[in-house]
């Protein structure tokens, strides 16, 4: 599949401008470049509850061009599987002849916490819908709160910087292991400042017959605490540091898409941002070790991952 | 309008939920979306056997929870196809919050539910504390008392949820309806399909020359409105239960009102009820009645919307009244259905018939006989009583 700037251009635009989201946002980014790699299909889009919704279809307002159903936080998964097989039925009954894809979108929270049950269902069932989590690392909407998503160390009004604790204790969960794990047949780690990776992930993930699922990275210029304008360079700089590893799973098969020369070390990404910056402080560097360390092994994890697929054994 | 034809139907033997999920048979929706609880969970293996075996081209959604089973449900029929589902006791309470958006969305989703008492403690038996737990989330309410009541529900229910635009949950009560046999007529399958038609959405999602949002965020200036739409659907609902009720009996040869009266119209005592311990009370009436004591029955069959303005013109007449919920409120003050039938009563200034409440069978405990008789028997005395020393509020068949 060959894209360029020229050729999406021209695409038509799913997700229209006027929105409330905030300047700098990078869920509207996400969505605009998932709807957009959807091209001249014919999209339902399915939201969970959170920024993305809220912000884009206040009443009698919608942002969106295609049909858009939202119904609570923890069921996007299972409102879009409830659409595709409605689809299924209407097609072999022959009320519809118009394909149409059907994509949901959701925050970490909404994906991944609350609304883990909803999505592992969805998947196992093996409805073809795509999946994409908007992850950005935190309960945004609410303002700012931790979920199983955010990564260690960081500052969240649940897991706030104090005289005894410094962020979040624990570490992220893997969701996009997670999702390997359903053995579904395409999964991806995306993130915003790449629109070309997104959207070859998007395009792929549309074309396999069965469920897909993206998890894009979403900088969050509130709740991680830089300027508006620095989204896409965050976002990059989570790539480059292998914070946040870009790479998809094609049938079980690992290929990682971006390998930094060099690569950065973490503390590139975590400088630049609100919710890291008491790491920053002489009595916290243990932290920044640790989060190397941990990408470090999880970065090792991939190469070997990749290695294997391959070289099977 | 719908031809009366010559449809009356096969009489079998059949549990209330080998029923349901042969009224679901002969509806044949489109989607069904569902997740096994006690103890409703035969309707849908009864019918997903019908899905495997070609009888039906119902796709049918195995789901991991009720909330997705409710979500796929809503989802579904806002994609633009006749979508059911059916749970209980604790299924409906996870589903608590996605009912309101089934009715919020105006989707016109049928529900069998399995009355089944809820937790803690945990217990699978039949009382009412699931639905009624419901009753204000803008889903219309029929209740069963018998296998018959169930299928000829389910039936109405379709058209009642696609003309009205609400959700419709039809009750049966755990075991004492789903589990047990009783003879009763089913109609021949065309007849069914030719009294629900066809359904045709007038906007739905799948139309993607006319897409739309649905879900959409409400502010101060919005919200409201919306919700006194439902609340307007939901007072108007009556008129066409009552019409649809009026075909299906032109049809298929069963009566049906929003409520039954038994005995009523002369009745100095009466009762009111809901669900299947209406059967006791019709024999408790029959053998007073012999010993001249004019006693009688009010049971509700369509609880939501609530018969307000019915009900009150036949319960006028009635001298003392003892309403019977299988629900307890926990609210320190009375049971749903008593705090109903006594707002409307007072509402329309009629204030004469002396009204106790009496909480019954929860958690599946028995009811006979004896314990109506009971029940009439204080009435007697209520009525009696000019000093009115009688307790608003009574238990039968507790141990204190």
């Amino acid at each position: 599949m060959i894209i360029n700037l020229q050729t999406l251009s021209k695409t038509r635009e799913h997700l229209t401008g006027g929105h409330r989201l905030c300047a700098g946002c990078g869920a509207a980014i996400v969505a605009r470049q998932v709807l957009i790699a959807a091209g001249d299909k014919h999209v339902v889009v399915t939201s969970a509850t959170g920024c993305l919704e809220v912000s884009t279809t206040i009443f009698p307002y919608t942002a969106w061009k295609d049909s858009f159903i939202h119904s609570a936080f923890e069921n996007a998964a299972a409102t879009c599987s409830g659409l595709e097989v409605a689809y299924n039925q209407l097609k072999e009954k022959g009320k519809i002849t118009d394909d149409i894809v059907f994509i949901a979108f959701g925050g970490d929270g909404g994906t991944a916490d609350i609304g883990l049950q909803a999505l592992s269902g969805a998947m196992e069932r093996g409805h073809k819908i795509l999946y994409v989590c908007y992850n950005n690392e935190a309960y945004m909407n609410t303002g700012v709160q931790r979920s199983g998503l955010t990564p260690f160390g960081a500052r969240t009004t649940t897991a706030p910087v104090g005289k005894i604790y410094q962020g979040k204790k624990e570490d992220k969960k893997d969701l996009t292991q997670i999702m390997i794990a359903h053995n579904i047949p395409y999964v991806a780690q995306s993130y915003v400042g790449n629109w070309k990776d997104l959207i070859q992930k998007v395009q792929k993930a549309l074309e396999i017959n069965g469920p897909s699922f993206i998890n894009v990275l979403t900088p969050c210029r509130l709740g991680w605490g830089y300027p508006p304008e620095d989204t896409m360079d965050i976002g990059r700089l989570a790539v480059e540091t292998c914070v946040w590893p870009a790479y998809e799973v094609e049938n079980g098969n690992y290929r990682i898409n971006i390998k930094p020369q060099p690569k950065k070390p973490v503390i590139e990404f975590l400088k630049k941002q609100g919710r890291f910056k008491h790491l920053l402080k002489e009595e916290n560097k243990y932290i920044i070790e640790l989060i190397q360390k941990n990408v470090d092994q999880k970065w090792k994890f991939l190469k070997k991952q990749e290695w294997l697929s391959l070289y099977p054994l | 309008m719908i031809k009366p034809i010559s449809s009356r139907g096969t009489i079998v033997a059949k549990t209330g939920n080998e029923i349901a999920a042969e009224a679901m048979r002969q509806i044949e929706p489109d989607v069904v979306a569902a997740y096994p609880i006690t103890p409703a969970t035969e309707i849908v293996q009864i019918f997903s056997q019908f899905v495997s075996d070609g009888i039906v081209k119902t796709k049918y959604i195995a789901v991991e929870s009720e909330h997705s089973a409710m979500s796929a449900t809503i989802a579904a029929s806002a994609a633009g196809v006749r979508a059911m589902t059916g749970t209980s006791s604790q299924g409906l309470c996870f589903m608590w919050e996605m009912l309101y958006i089934a009715s919020g969305l105006r989707l016109p989703i049928v529900m069998v539910e399995v009355n089944r008492a809820i937790a803690a403690p945990i217990n699978i038996h039949g009382d009412h504390s699931d639905t009624m737990g419901a009753r204000d989330s803008g889903w219309i309410q029929i209740y069963s008392e018998n296998v018959q009541e169930v299928y000829d529900n389910i039936i109405q229910a379709i058209n009642i949820a696609e003309k009205t635009q609400l959700p419709v949950l039809v009750a049966m009560d755990g075991f004492i309806i789903s589990h047990c046999m009783e003879i009763a007529e089913i109609y021949n399958d065309n007849a069914v399909k030719l009294f629900i038609g066809e359904y045709k959405p007038t906007r739905y999602l799948l139309d993607i020359k006319h897409p739309y949002t649905l879900g959409s965020l409400d502010l101060q200036d919005y919200y409201f409105e919306h919700r006194y739409q439902v609340a307007q659907a939901m007072s108007h609902a009556n008129k066409t239960i009552l019409q649809i009720a009026n075909d299906f009996n032109n049809i298929f040869g069963h009566e049906y009102h929003l409520y039954e009266k038994y005995k009523l119209d002369d009745a100095e005592l009466g009762i009111i009820i809901i669900g299947s311990a209406a059967g006791i009370v019709k024999m408790a009436i029959n053998e007073l009645r012999s010993k001249n004591l004019k006693v009688g029955l009010l049971k509700v069959r369509v609880y939501r919307p609530f018969p307000r303005e019915y009900i009150i013109k036949d319960l006028a007449h009635i001298k003392a009244i003892a309403v019977l919920d299988r629900v307890d409120s926990c609210s320190g003050a009375f049971a749903p259905l008593y705090s109903d039938v006594v707002s409307a009563l007072y509402s329309e200034g009629i204030t004469t018939p002396k009204v106790i409440n009496y909480i019954y069978g929860l958690g599946g405990r028995d009811i006979n006989i004896e314990h109506i008789k009971s029940i009439y028997n204080t009435l007697n005395k209520i009525l009696l009583d000019k000093e009115e020393q009688y307790n608003k509020i009574n238990y039968i068949n507790l141990r204190k």
